[in-house]
């Protein structure tokens, strides 16, 4: 009897700000929402994040950055993932993010950018719409 | 499937990690798979990690794993942490402080959420430790906070258990006695150097002294280590104490560990039979609509839910003759 896959998320903070609390807020509202969350923690490396989520086998990585280093880090994770095989892991950004960044963001494959304001149900109910439980 | 099994025996880390995902969310195709996977297992030293939360196990899981890759030895990690019972959701955070050891390829690390099936921590942890011992880890660490029946049928599982208390607990000593106390081969009083380490050291060596008063012939003797995890302190003297304990079981098996071999194969085909049984039987009942009928009837004030348990469960096993 095949159980109902559960969708499996990670929210992760790369680079060095040292602020996690709208990561807090997210992983708690994904919680509500039903989701399994993998929270890794602060100051993590791309490299680090990508190993992370292909262990834990997670449907989509949350990117959250404020310190303004997203246009290295976030398409450094999407082109992690493409090298180790894993790009169908759904990979989204959140957090201080200028208008002007998004287009660039999304073309470097980021699925989407959620900025202060969001409210959290919208990006929960993005979520359930956009990322599905990945089977083989 | 049997590329499944030849990539998990290679070490394959997706292939790892999505055996275990599948496990969790209860795919058909894994019981052949861990089927096959059987044989390759038993080299992996079990240990479980149990006490309430805030003690301190996963930093002190951190510098296990430290340690043991000093060693040489390769690791594996089931962190467990609770599925909320309401939005059936999970945070699971215990991977935060290992996460210096995401790059290291000696070392998987895996969180789990406890889902609340019937029978579903103790069955798909026990199959996760299944398909780690098959990858060829030297260590699987089990990691569970130590509340509830579930909770302790994971650290049954394991060859050693370390139950971790902090000092000042008290009460809490006392609450957990009943449930978790009697697993212990090994008591880890963590963050040593806060007030009332040696108060709670006492306390549990009195435990250990009343329980052994108890056992006709006590052949191991929990030790209890202090240790400070934070600082790494302690953590190589806790990992001797784990090959004592080892070497103890190897070479010197009493009848009380005879026993407890026995009781943990008893209580592993037992739950498998049982969560089998019921994920075979409600979907024979679903299957052909009898539940929905059953379900209605109560609805309707037709029938008591026990006279129709009674029936379907009845008719289940005269089908299976």
């Amino acid at each position: 009897m095949q159980r109902e896959r559960r969708l499996r998320v990670m929210v992760a903070k790369p680079g060095l700000d040292g602020h996690d609390r709208g990561a807090r807020i997210i992983a708690r509202a994904f919680r509500d929402g039903g989701f399994e969350v993998i929270y890794t923690g602060l100051h993590q490396t791309p490299e680090e994040i990508v190993e992370a989520a292909i262990q834990e086998d997670v449907d989509m990585i949350g990117l959250s950055s404020l310190a303004g280093a997203h246009m290295y880090l976030f398409p450094r994770v999407v082109d992690l993932l493409k090298e180790k095989g894993a790009d169908d892991i759904v990979v989204c950004g959140g957090g201080i993010i200028p208008e002007e960044d998004i287009p660039r963001l999304k073309e470097a494959g980021i699925k989407e950018i959620f900025t202060p304001g969001s409210p959290l149900t919208e990006i929960v109910q993005w979520v359930r719409e956009n990322v599905k439980a990945r089977s083989e | 499937m049997g590329d499944a099994v030849e990539k998990v025996v290679a070490g394959d880390i997706r292939a790892v990690a999505r055996l275990i995902r599948d496990i969790d969310d209860g795919v058909p195709y894994v019981r052949e798979t861990l089927k096959a996977l059987y044989p390759y297992t038993g080299k992996g030293y079990v240990v479980g990690i149990t006490g309430a939360p805030g003690v301190g196990k996963s930093t002190l899981v951190d510098q296990m794993i430290t340690h043991l890759r000093k060693r040489d030895k390769t690791v594996g990690v089931l962190a467990v942490d609770p599925t909320s019972p309401f939005s059936g959701g999970a945070i699971l955070g215990d991977r935060v402080r290992m996460q210096r050891h995401s790059l290291d390829e000696g070392v998987f690390i895996r969180s789990l959420a406890t889902r609340g099936h019937f029978g579903g921590l103790t069955q798909s942890t026990r199959s996760a430790i299944t398909v780690l011992d098959a990858m060829g880890k030297d260590y699987i660490l089990v990691e569970t906070v130590g509340v509830g029946q579930d909770e302790v049928d994971v650290v049954r599982n394991a060859q050693t258990t370390v139950v971790v208390v902090i000092p000042g607990m008290g009460d809490d000593i006392q609450a957990i006695k009943a449930g978790i106390l009697e697993v212990a081969d090994i008591f880890v009083i963590n963050k040593a150097n806060r007030e009332g380490a040696d108060k709670t050291y006492n306390e549990l060596r009195q435990m250990i002294e009343m329980g052994r008063a108890q056992r006709e012939e006590a052949h191991w003797i929990p030790p209890i280590l202090k240790t400070e995890a934070l600082f790494d302190k302690g953590t190589e003297e806790l990992l001797e104490e784990i090959e004592r304990h080892r070497k103890h079981l190897e070479e010197t098996p009493g009848p009380r560990d005879q026993e407890k071999k026995r009781a943990r194969v008893e209580s592993e085909l037992a739950d498998m039979i049982k969560s089998r049984l019921i994920e075979e039987g409600l979907s024979r009942i679903r299957e052909k609509g009898d539940f929905d009928r059953a379900v209605e009837a109560v609805l309707q004030g037709k029938e008591d839910p026990y006279s129709v348990c009674d029936e379907l469960v009845i008719k289940i096993l005269a089908g299976t003759r």
